[in-house]
């Protein structure tokens, strides 16, 4: 991205390109607004009084600030559990995904390796047809994977498209120099990895962590499938049961439970906002180095294709 | 038999490093591949999937004849094309109007906040849906400020699919034009400045510099999008569903869950999913030729 080529310090602007620059500006800027504000209003609303929200009176900016659901949600022990078994699934996944991503990637970026189209092939075949949800669900039961902390680490641990990219950024990186020099000196394949091509990795490292760490933590679909015990969900499940399942999944029998769901609703209603906001303080928090990963990553990628 | 020893022993270590992620692309993806099979077999759990019988393509006539599965088979694709049609072109808009900002602080701050919903997770996004268009929630309040009456816009058909697309829409047009942006970056400045000694203005730039020069990217994101036309993301689908919206909701890859899981009819459940696998692959197939033929540019 170098906007500044379009421009000419010198050159003066043409009437037309002003036209088009004002134009774009103010596209741009309405789309920011735009893409932003459900994001802002989460926020306002996590510390409006929820009757304000619910009336919906809260719309630019926080009424009768409050802190009562945050304060709510903090002693709220499913929260707390979940948050812990997904930093559990998330560190423990990511570690196996970026090494399992790496030492396959590696010999692959070899193109003299005897047999590599054959093994890419393989590889690139599962981007584009895979077995699907049932023969999936009867491999994880029969490996007595299912309802255990396996499942979510194991399920996604390679990712074939993050193996290109990694793929690709050796490919791009590692000079057969470099590596010709190594040999000569008694520097073995493996432990040139190590002493060299891994340090020098770092930012496709860090592409890697990104990636796999972000889809651990957002990852609800394979908990949905294979978790079972309330004790192992990871926190998208119990944000799932707390801002989507409450209203609509209840059959209401008789007057007690009409009162347990009026109760379990207020509840909600008072925590969700909250919720949110503090199921993404994480990602938030890496956001500096998602910018400067993300994108790379997807730059990576590019190179290739 | 003496050169494939040459090879193993000059290789073995770089065979060593790939062995782990063979053996658990082999496990947890060609196995699963094999288990298609009980698409035409009669699964039972004690016999296991070699075990149990076949019954050829009986699974397959109780699915085409099901009444359910051709508005099954319309929402997916009407909902997946109508989401092609915006989620493609859009982020190719974008990428060109921030590489033509003048400020290039304005493009880059554009850039970022345009990127950030892709992080939000599928649950918190729908949670903010089913917050923001409740019957009192805020987009009805801003609605009602234009003159509209109160909509309950989770709960209708109608409205089901134009939530699906654009809330896709608001999460993925930043972050899907960030490869193109990359693209663009390697127009020379040379071709501008000649451009503008032309007179083009920046309009005739982009479409005469910019665009040519991301077209093969264009060409091999198309095909991938199209690739991916029939899976449709089950997440978003599932958890936006209710009983009111069912009959525009319901989606080949809902239905699977339901028919394989909730109803535990295996056999019926692969059928529809291996239906949809294979439609996926044709059309893959078919737009990854036309791009080749018409940009020379393809996947493989």
């Amino acid at each position: 991205m170098k906007p500044k080529k379009h421009t000419g310090t010198k050159v003066k602007r043409s009437r037309s390109d002003l036209i088009f620059d004002l134009c774009s500006d103010l596209l741009l800027g309405c789309l920011s607004l735009v893409v932003l504000y459900p994001l802002y209003f989460v926020l306002i609303a996590s510390i409006s009084t929820p009757e304000a929200v619910n009336a919906g009176r809260v719309v630019l900016y926080p009424i009768g600030i409050t802190l009562e659901g945050y304060q709510k949600l903090f002693e709220d022990s499913r929260i707390w559990l979940g948050y812990r078994n997904t930093l559990l699934y998330t560190l423990a996944g990511t570690t196996l995904d970026v090494c399992l991503t790496l030492i396959t990637a590696y010999p692959l970026s070899f193109k003299q390796l005897p047999g590599r189209k054959i093994f890419l092939g393989i590889f690139m075949f599962t981007m584009f047809f895979n077995g699907g949800l049932i023969p999936t669900f009867l491999l994880v039961k029969s490996l007595h994977l299912y309802d255990t902390p396996f499942v979510l680490v194991l399920l996604g641990a390679l990712n074939v498209y993050n193996m290109i990219i990694a793929k690709s950024f050796f490919e791009g990186t590692i000079s057969r120099d470099l590596m010709d020099a190594a040999e000569i000196d008694g520097c073995g394949k493996l432990q040139f990895f190590r002493a060299i091509v891994l340090p020098l990795s770092k930012a496709l490292i860090g592409v890697l962590v990104v990636y796999y760490g972000v889809a651990h933590w957002n990852q609800y679909f394979n908990a949905l499938i294979y978790i079972s015990r309330d004790t192992l969900r990871p926190l998208q499940m119990v944000l799932r049961e707390i801002l989507i399942q409450n209203s609509t999944t209840m059959q209401v029998f008789d007057e007690s439970m009409m009162l347990e769901l009026l109760r379990r609703e207020r509840y909600a209603e008072l925590i969700k906002y909250g919720v949110i906001v503090v199921a993404s303080v994480p990602v938030l928090c890496i956001y500096p180095f998602v910018q400067k990963y993300f994108t790379k990553g997807v730059m990576l990628g590019a190179v290739k294709e | 038999m003496k050169r494939k020893t040459h090879i193993l022993k000059k290789w073995w270590p770089l065979y060593l490093m790939l062995l782990p992620g063979l053996i658990y692309i082999v496990i947890f993806n060609y196995v699963p591949m094999y288990g298609v099979t009980i698409a035409f077999k009669d699964f039972y759990a004690s016999k296991g999937i070699l075990g149990s019988p076949w019954v050829g393509t009986e699974h397959f006539k109780r699915v085409f004849r099901s009444p359910d599965f051709l508005p099954i088979l319309w929402n997916t694709l009407s909902l997946s094309l109508y989401q092609l049609a915006l989620t493609f072109p859009l982020p190719i808009v974008l990428a060109l109007l921030i590489n033509a900002c003048h400020s290039k602080k304005f493009g880059k701050f554009v850039q970022n906040v345009t990127y950030a919903p892709y992080l939000v997770s599928v649950v918190v996004l729908v949670g903010m849906m089913m917050i923001m268009l409740a019957p009192r929630g805020v987009f009805n309040t801003i609605y009602a400020w234009f003159g509209g009456q109160p909509q309950l816009f989770m709960g209708e058909e109608k409205y089901f699919r134009h939530i699906f697309v654009l809330s896709a829409v608001w999460q993925t047009t930043g972050w899907n034009s960030i490869i193109y942006l990359a693209t663009l970056s390697g127009v020379s400045t040379e071709l501008y400045e000649a451009a503008r000694m032309d007179g083009a203005g920046k309009l005739q730039r982009i479409i005469h510099i910019d665009m040519p020069h991301i077209v093969p990217t264009i060409a091999i994101i198309l095909t991938l999008n199209a690739g991916a036309v029939m899976s449709l993301g089950f997440e978003k689908a599932y958890l936006m569903q209710n009983d009111l919206n069912i009959g525009a909701s319901e989606i080949l890859s809902t239905y699977v869950y339901k028919k394989g899981l909730l109803d535990i009819d295996y056999g019926y459940s692969a059928a529809v999913g291996l239906f949809n696998n294979v439609i996926n692959l044709i059309i893959l197939l078919l737009v990854n030729k036309a791009a080749k033929k018409i940009t020379k540019n393809s996947l493989f």
